[in-house]
């Protein structure tokens, strides 16, 4: 199966791979999938005090479509305010990358790696933590 | 010089050796004739290129030229021993015994057995990937037909016991059945020596062409029958209808003399380049050669890098060709059935390589590879939040992962 130039271009180049310091009030780390799934994202957002993400790190155990949706992310990520960061959805991942069927699992769990990294934030600055999609592998 | 990809998948399917098409080109024009055709000379040079094909490949397995049966290749000549004999056999018993890590063209053979009526039992494997032979002997009953293990397993290149097992269905008066797709051609491979009573080879595995193979069947000592599953005009003896794919059969028969011919030299080279391979390969932290080192096909290694994924490691390695037990792609998301069959863990599954070489394979290609992996296993690695874990000593075990 040949990747997308897309895929292709963020697995070589990937953006944003790296650590924030999870000890941070203002940093939300989401980790998702399972090593015996073959796929683990962890995706981490650090966040200003008017609600803008400043800076987004990933880092991912996957194949080069995991990398590239967890790499995209970051990249969608940066600059948006968190309320708007939750509007991001697989579909769109799976659009801007050009993802075949069988790699949209990848899109979901970067979808889902966002949430969990939101909802790490809020719960560490007293918000209620949002329904977490069910997984969808 | 060096070509981009480096081929290193020799274990799924190798090159046609150029002395084996030069072998095959007059029997695709000039004498095309039908091996069946009796009464002109196209017929007669055909049979006598077939004829001369099967002492080739007899020379190369000990056996006679009689005893070779022409298939479309390993797969249709494993359906042909199993399925053949279980019907041949059905008044001494419905029993066949083979292991976890068969091929799935003996796994799905054997599947369809019991949907008809038959029974199965599926040993198990070791760490190295070896079955037990205590096992096995426990398992025949007196409803036992065949055993039917693999010579040579094509992931982890692991050799099975073939003699030992042979006795013991000697011993038991139960046929032994053996696919040795990935053997033959490779190392030395005995009818007589090693006991056996079936055997499955194909021409693609050993620079010879796609699309033929061949089933050894036993004439004496005991004379072994197989019920045809292909009916029509009675070649093969009966066992196998369908007109000979007479440049096919030049080319495995070709195939055979050059392995008999280059298998010392071969070997020697073969296992030389594979050996430092994988020693350079092992300097990488945390990584592991699956299955038995000491059993093992000459041209092979399995190893996993643990804490990057296979699919991911392979697309870091794109200027070689190799292949990963970890099946990303599929939609069960599972890994390797052969690697978990060893007892290897999802993640490690994911986590392999294997390197497949060939007669062709160059020192330089070696070089390359070595080189190629290292970097692209750092590169991932720098990316894996696994690798980060275990680098400051977290238990990934520990880890309350999400449900999949």
């Amino acid at each position: 199966m040949a990747y997308s130039d897309k895929v292709i271009d963020h697995y070589n180049n990937p953006r944003n791979v790296g650590t924030l310091d999870k000890a941070k009030n203002n940093v939300g780390t989401g980790l998702v999938g399972a090593p015996e799934c073959g796929d683990v994202m962890r995706l981490q957002i650090e966040v200003d005090e008017n609600q803008i993400i400043t800076d987004a790190k990933f880092k991912t155990f996957g194949c080069g479509s995991a990398i590239a949706s967890s790499s995209l992310a970051t990249e969608w990520l940066k600059g948006k305010s968190v309320d708007e960061a939750l509007s991001i959805d697989n579909m769109d991942i799976v659009e801007e990358l050009a993802l075949p069927p069988v790699k949209i699992h990848c899109s979901v769990l970067a979808e889902d790696a966002i949430k969990s990294a939101i909802n790490d934030y809020r719960v560490k600055n007293g918000l209620p933590a949002l329904e977490m999609p069910k997984s969808h592998h | 010089m060096l070509t981009f990809p480096i081929y290193l998948d020799n274990n799924a399917t190798t090159p046609l050796d150029p002395r084996v098409l030069e072998a095959m080109m007059p029997y695709f024009t000039g004498k095309f004739g039908n091996a069946a055709s009796r009464n002109h000379a196209f017929g007669w040079h055909a049979e006598e290129a077939v004829d001369y094909a099967r002492e080739q490949i007899a020379s190369l397995i000990n056996c006679s030229p009689k005893e070779i049966i022409f298939t479309s290749g390993a797969t249709e000549s494993d359906n042909l021993a199993i399925k053949g004999v279980f019907e041949m056999y059905a008044s001494k018993g419905n029993h066949i015994i083979t292991a976890t890590t068969e091929h799935k063209a003996v796994l799905d053979t054997c599947k369809h057995i019991e949907k008809i009526g038959g029974k199965v039992t599926y040993l198990p494997v070791n760490a190295e990937g070896l079955i037990d032979l205590k096992q096995l002997e426990e398992s025949i009953t007196d409803k036992t037909i065949l055993i039917s293990i693999m010579y040579g397993n094509n992931e982890v290149g692991v050799i099975q016991p073939i003699r030992e097992i042979s006795a013991i269905a000697k011993k038991r008066g139960v046929l032994f059945f053996t696919d040795a797709t990935q053997a033959v051609g490779k190392i030395p491979v005995d009818v007589e020596a090693d006991g056996i009573d079936l055997m499955a080879f194909s021409g693609h595995k050993m620079y010879g062409p796609k699309g033929v193979g061949a089933l050894y069947v036993r004439r004496k000592n005991p004379r072994v029958k197989v019920t045809a599953q292909m009916d029509g005009g009675g070649h093969e003896r009966g066992m196998r209808s369908g007109t000979l794919n007479v440049p096919g059969i030049v080319g495995l028969g070709k195939a055979c003399e050059i392995a008999k011919q280059d298998m010392e030299k071969d070997t020697a080279r073969l296992s030389a380049m594979r050996d430092r391979l994988e020693k350079e390969l092992l300097t990488i932290e945390e990584s592991y050669v699956n299955g038995s080192r000491e059993h093992r096909l000459p041209h092979v290694t399995n190893i996993s890098f643990k804490y990057v994924e296979g699919e991911g490691l392979m697309m870091g390695v794109k200027d070689i060709a190799v292949s990963s037990g970890s099946a990303c792609t599929s939609a069960s998301l599972e890994p390797s059935y052969v690697l978990k069959a060893l007892g290897l863990s999802d993640d490690l599954a994911h986590s392999s390589l294997r390197f497949g070489l060939s007669r062709f394979t160059t020192e330089e290609e070696i070089d390359y590879a070595i080189n190629h992996t290292k970097e692209a296993v750092a590169k991932l690695r720098e990316m894996s939040p696994l690798w980060e874990m275990f680098k400051e000593g977290i238990d990934l075990n520990s880890i309350e992962w999400a449900d999949h």
